[in-house]
């Protein structure tokens, strides 16, 4: 239960402005993709368009494709909800609902949508969702206990519990180890290795070895300067993209030249 | 692609939206009809007063020669509450964001915030049986070695009740509403201003005058203009203290009037052309405070680009 | 380079006063206000005044000789600023004593919480100041039109308030409706108490007939004052709700209007409740608009829309203005007072009620 996403030549605008140029790129189901570059090449707004959450930022818009196994998200007539139940998204910063306990929080997708779920049935999504997060043993004894009491590695873990108990195709992670201390991104880097045996997972990240650690296949995101477009410089093999790049940007970006 | 999977949603969702967002922007535009409504009523009854031969209006000269000179005596009694509240509630805020230690604060604007609070009535009340009687005396004395300056002319009033009691009952009502909006100006300085003077060896009050007062200048004159507003529409502080009269030039004799207590103390037995009559100086009242507001307004906004706030 | 300075008192204290000093000279200030007061008569408030007088103009004239006039500028400063905090307590340790004084004798008289003034005349007041007889008469019908009056307020105001403050941060993306209402919104904050109640006067004669005075016009007028209040401290509560939240809960394909009742509200909802609390503490105590809508009282109307309506306020006023017994007005002064210290009461509660709710729903962080 995994999809794959084709992009033909997307174009990301903020009002007048165009962002993100001309990007093509295809990501393949069950595999972790991510996404480099330096700040404010467009890539976490790139990411953003995979899931339509772009358009929660005021004026922004696209011109161009994405297919989803085929379907094109932008097509007339889809619902943007539909495409977010689709493909999750978890964010750079832990962000727990305050007002829930954690497993009101495993349970926010369905119970927000207002979905019928008998208690048995909970229970076990909510056990299923933790265990896939790698949450379960460290939480099952305050599953009542407020989201936001929880460390921020466990705090990430449990939304990304929370993206995966809505049963998505896709999950995208906007730089989820940003905010996080070394431990607690190991956690999240073995559980990303674990989702992609489920998921297409999509991540971006300003950590380059975390790129190396975590990914099959890396696109280096580039920009020509302030004002100008970001664009999509390379898109290969993770080992090739550091080890022998096609790109001078993108040698001079991986060795540490600049960014 | 003839089929796509992504098209299949919940119907019963996207009304919600719909109708979630209608009733929203609904409640909004009610907000603009009542003001709208406040404006076409007030007018629709005021017309009636303004077009009535002079001789049938109160005072015999028409509905000028009547709204004239308590529109004087509304700004005299606005402008003495101003003239007294607007160096205390400064100090007070100071007093509060920058002098007072950090855990007494909260506490000290929880008291300003009590002051806010007691009803007009209250300090109406207080303004009538306690202050009057209290600052005769003063007045005595006023009268007695300033009554060569106009405003301060003898014979004082005995009973105390007159525009400069008012006033100052007035000055009492709008010090927290300019106390705590400075008091919210003084707090968003930003600190990197406030350290960057005391680095360069300046005491706090000249930190005060290099970081904290020119960044809160436009926040304070838009808080003063908002007392403005406040002390121009309030009643009942002058409908019970002030025993009113014809424009009188001498501040601590018994004379002068509001609108809003001239509306007051005669609108629950009025009929007839003299309800047209009040609504229409309602109306002179709420095109005065608009004014007064709109500018306050005006001055914030304008100032937002310079202040360095957001 | 091994050459210490050896010094009985440190470089960086040089040329200060002691730290007691200002305690010395408020001691002196005090003796000499005392002194120059018995000689032009005594008095407590006097006596302050003049001490504090002394005390800056003394604590800031040694500044300046011993620290110089820098020093002597910010000692200056902060004794006016000082000062101004001082003189801000004044009246209202006055008001409260004052109404304190006046107002435990009405409130402890027997029936006065329970009864209204039904039938009470002249005739009993003059009984009661001239012959000691119990003081008759309550504000029971006062304080249920207050009650109702304001219950109906909040009824209209809430709604309306609420939903404007989610179209301003959620749908409004600064358009120009948006902008307008926000601009209108702080125009109404303005709008004087008096107007808001000419207006809904001038609508209710317009709509229903010529001097209509109820409960329920009231309650439009007082609505007029209240909703503004309402939107603004909602808007303030549903900014700050973080967008972080917004974004998790479309991320997991939660619609717009469900995200809004059930992620947004729930997290601010405790500064929204605080803040319709202080939107009634500030109308309940609302007279003027009172006064020219609901007209005066003297029984019990339990019937917010028709017939005339008492209220806290308005007893207030009229009590005093139009004693029951012209010739003795110091029973209805009584009844004034505590009904002064009822209004006052109540106000404070629901002050207290909104900080306890503000603490209590705090959404937890745990951290």
């Amino acid at each position: 239960m995994s999809k794959r996403i084709d992009v033909k030549d997307l174009n990301v605008y903020y009002g007048n402005f165009l962002a993100v140029e001309d990007v093509n790129i295809n990501i393949q189901a069950k595999s972790v993709t991510a996404f480099i570059g330096p700040s404010g090449c467009g890539k976490s707004t790139f990411l953003r368009t995979l899931n339509r959450m772009h358009e929660v930022l005021p004026g922004a818009r696209v011109e161009g494709e994405v297919l989803l196994d085929g379907d094109n998200l932008y097509g007339p007539g889809v619902d943007p909800v539909t495409v977010r139940t689709q493909v999750g998204m978890v964010f750079q910063r832990p962000n727990p609902f305050p007002t829930m306990s954690i497993r009101d929080n495993v349970l926010a997708g369905v119970k927000l949508n207002n979905k019928k779920i008998s208690k048995g049935a909970a229970d076990a999504l909510v056990e299923k969702s933790l265990v896939g997060a790698n949450l379960w043993n460290e939480v099952k004894d305050r599953l009542d206990k407020p989201g936001s009491g929880l460390s921020g590695g466990q705090q990430q873990r449990l939304c990304i519990a929370r993206a995966i108990a809505v049963e998505p195709q896709v999950i995208l992670m906007d730089e989820p180890c940003s905010a996080l201390d070394p431990i607690s991104t190991l956690a999240v880097e073995d559980l990303i290795n674990e989702l992609k045996d489920q998921y297409t997972v999509v991540i971006v990240t300003h950590n380059m070895q975390q790129a190396a650690r975590v990914s099959d296949k890396t696109a280096f995101f580039n920009i020509a300067g302030t004002g100008k477009p970001g664009k999509l410089i390379e898109f290969a093999d993770t080992t090739s993209i550091f080890n022998n790049p096609s790109q001078k940007a993108t040698e001079d970006y991986v060795s540490g030249r600049f960014g | 692609m003839t089929t796509n999977s992504l098209t299949t949603s919940h119907g019963a969702g996207r009304a919600g939206d719909k109708v979630f967002s209608g009733a929203a922007m609904a409640a909004g535009c009610l907000i603009l009809a009542v003001l709208f409504g406040v404006a076409l009523f007030l007018v629709v009854q005021a017309i009636p007063a303004l077009t009535a031969p002079a001789a049938d209006i109160q005072g015999g000269h028409g509905f000028f020669a009547y709204i004239a000179p308590i529109v004087v005596g509304t700004l005299i009694a606005a402008v003495i509450a101003l003239v007294i509240a607007t160096p205390v509630a400064i100090g007070v805020a100071l007093f509060i964001s920058h002098y007072a230690p950090r855990r007494l604060a909260a506490g000290l604007g929880y008291v300003v915030d009590l002051l806010a609070a007691i009803p007009s009535v209250v300090y109406g009340a207080w303004g009538a049986a306690f202050l009057a009687k209290e600052i005769s005396p003063a007045y005595d004395w006023l009268a007695t070695y300033l009554g060569w300056i106009p405003i301060f002319e003898g014979p004082a009033s005995a009973t105390g009740k007159t525009i400069l009691t008012a006033g100052i009952v007035l000055s009492v009502m709008v010090l927290p509403i300019i106390t705590s909006l400075s008091r919210e100006i003084f707090l968003q300085t930003p600190k990197l201003h406030e350290e960057a003077a005391l680095a360069l060896g300046a005491t706090r009050w000249e930190m005060i005058k290099m970081a904290v007062l020119p960044f809160g200048r436009p926040g304070i004159i838009s808080a003063i203009m908002l007392g403005l507003g406040r002390a121009l529409g309030e009643t009942m502080a002058v409908a019970l203290v002030l025993s009113s009269g014809v424009l009188t030039a001498s501040l601590i004799q018994s004379g002068n009037q509001t609108i809003a207590a001239e509306i007051a103390l005669n609108f629950p037995e009025a009929s007839g052309l003299k309800v047209n009559t009040l609504i229409a100086a309602g109306l002179v009242l709420f095109v005065i405070t608009l004014g007064v507001n709109m500018i306050a307004r005006w001055i914030i906004t304008r100032h937002k680009e310079f202040s360095g706030a957001n | 380079m091994t050459a210490t300075v050896v010094r009985k008192r440190s470089a960086l204290t040089k040329g200060q006063l002691p730290k007691f000093a200002p305690y010395i000279v408020l001691a002196v200030a005090l003796v000499v206000g005392a002194a120059i007061l018995a000689l032009i008569g005594f008095n407590a408030f006097g006596w302050g005044i003049v001490s504090a007088i002394l005390f800056a103009v003394g604590l800031v004239s040694w500044s300046g000789a011993v620290e110089g006039a820098r020093k002597a500028k910010d000692k200056l400063a902060t004794c006016l600023v000082v000062g101004a905090f001082l003189i801000a307590l004044l009246p209202l340790i006055s008001v409260i004593v004052t109404v304190l004084i006046n107002g435990i004798p009405g409130l402890i008289t027997p029936g006065f919480l329970g009864t209204s003034m039904n039938g009470v005349t002249g005739a009993f007041d003059n009984k009661a100041a001239e012959e000691g007889a119990p003081v008759l008469g309550g504000i029971y019908h006062a304080l249920m039109g207050t009650i109702q009056i304001t219950l109906l307020a909040t009824v209209i105001s809430v709604p309306v308030g609420l939903l404007t403050s989610i179209y301003l941060v959620e749908y409004g993306n600064d358009r120009p409706l948006a902008r307008a209402i926000t601009f209108f919104v702080d125009v109404m904050t303005g709008i004087p108490s008096i107007v808001a109640g000419l207006f809904a006067a001038a609508f209710f004669f317009a709509i229903v007939g010529p001097g209509t005075k109820t409960g329920a016009v009231a309650a439009v007028a007082l609505s007029v004052l209240m909703i503004p209040v309402v939107v603004r401290s909602s808007e303030e509560m549903l900014k700050i709700v973080p967008n972080e939240l917004r974004e998790a809960s479309y991320a997991l394909g939660v619609r717009k209007w469900r995200t809004i009742t059930k992620v947004v509200i729930p997290t601010a909802i405790s500064g929204i409740a605080s803040g319709v609390t202080l939107a009634i503490a500030r109308v309940i105590g609302e007279t003027a608009p009172i006064l020219v809508t609901a007209g005066f009282a003297t029984t019990i109307n339990n019937n917010v829309f028709g017939g005339w309506m008492a209220s806290l306020p308005t007893f207030i006023y009229t009590q005093i203005l139009n004693p029951t017994s012209p010739s003795n007005p110091g029973p209805s002064d009584q009844r004034a007072w505590g009904a002064a210290l009822v209004l006052i009461i109540l106000v404070m509660l629901l002050n207290l009620g909104a900080r306890l709710i503000a603490r209590m729903f705090a959404p937890k962080t745990g951290r």
